[in-house]
């Protein structure tokens, strides 16, 4: 058998995975960290994809990695209009000075 | 062959853009980095017949939420605030974290026999262009055992039939109707007294408010803020 298997999909998966958390965790830019979010949910897409691929679930898996990738573009268009907020009102977007979120 | 080739590349090309990204500090380059990361896994949803998907991947992520994030960067970039640094301390703390992190992923992929669990799931319903991967290793059996020479031609037909199953990855219609609350890829075929496959209408309709109200809301947090001063408030 000629072809690739599912574990092989499913290390590119967690390595995706991995790569977004230590994304998030380390960048101090916002719109670092979004990027980090989407590496996170394109991990659990290529899984998602895979497993409706090399298992009998037929196309549940796509459909639910379709409803991801509508909700990633959603989160990221809020969470920018927020990072712009947060920009005008710090002049930064630095998340660690994001700590005085009253008034 | 060439589509072990074709995952080899396009896997590692996904896991070098993803390191990257981790890896570089300047924003722009980020999101370069991201746009080649998030073409790769486009590329590895066509490999792995799902055409559709694929295709929306490259419209919506690449063709709009990076142009989206590269607006965010030319929106709040002013100097000091392309470049960010983290301490190296954070960021060897973070490696490691993450490293741990990636062993135990692997250690749990490598130890579960996927070929049982996928053999234990309930079949769905014949459909030519559900690719079925369990299909998919029985025809490869009828075609290793056919070695005597009466059955040859049984092992080429059986041969064609495998070419033809791995090359159908034509999703568009079936997630349509699935869409729609019609599942043709489980319902078809099946004996009558077996109760029908949930299709996504609900969640369908879910998202697509949610995306509407998702973007009026970006629009009004991110609409230009008037100063308003006292004196010109009759003006206004």
């Amino acid at each position: 058998m000629d072809g690739v298997g599912l574990e092989a999909y499913l290390i590119v998966g967690a390595v995706l995975f991995v790569c977004g958390i230590v994304c998030m965790a380390t960048k101090r830019n916002a719109i670092g960290v979004l990027m980090g979010v989407e590496l996170v949910l394109n991990g659990a897409n290529v899984n998602f994809v895979a497993f409706s691929r090399f298992t009998p679930l037929g196309l549940d898996g796509q459909a639910t990695a379709l409803f991801v990738v509508v909700l990633a573009a959603a989160e990221a268009a809020v969470a920018l209009a927020i990072a712009l907020n947060y920009y005008n009102n710090h002049l930064t977007i630095d998340v660690d000075r994001g700590n005085e979120l009253h008034g | 062959m060439t589509e072990q080739l074709l995952f080899w590349v396009f896997a590692i090309l996904t896991c070098g853009g993803a390191l990257a990204v981790v890896v570089t500090q300047n924003v722009v380059r980020m999101a370069f980095w991201l746009v080649v990361s998030l073409g790769s896994v486009a590329a590895l949803f066509f490999l792995l017949h799902a055409d559709f998907l694929g295709a929306a991947q490259l419209l919506i992520y690449v063709g709009g939420t990076v142009v989206l994030l590269v607006f965010g960067v030319m929106l709040t970039a002013s100097g000091h605030t392309i470049k960010v640094q983290t301490t190296p301390a954070e960021t060897l703390l973070g490696c490691g974290v993450g490293l741990l992190l990636l062993c135990v992923l692997v250690f749990g992929i490598n130890s579960v026999e996927w070929s049982d669990v996928a053999s234990r799931i309930p079949k769905a319903g014949d459909s030519a262009a559900v690719t079925d991967h369990a299909e998919d290793v029985r025809l490869e059996s009828a075609v290793t055992s056919a070695k005597s020479d009466e059955s040859r031609d049984k092992a080429k037909n059986a041969q064609e039939a495998v070419l033809a199953r791995r090359q159908s990855g034509r999703t568009l219609r079936q997630l349509g109707l699935s869409f729609f609350g019609l599942r043709p890829d489980r319902n078809l075929n099946q004996e009558a007294g077996k109760p029908l496959a949930p299709g996504y209408l609900l969640p369908f309709e879910i998202i697509s408010i949610h995306l509407l109200v998702v973007l009026v809301g970006a629009a009004y947090l991110a609409r230009a803020k008037r100063r308003v001063t006292p004196g010109l408030e009759a003006d206004l």
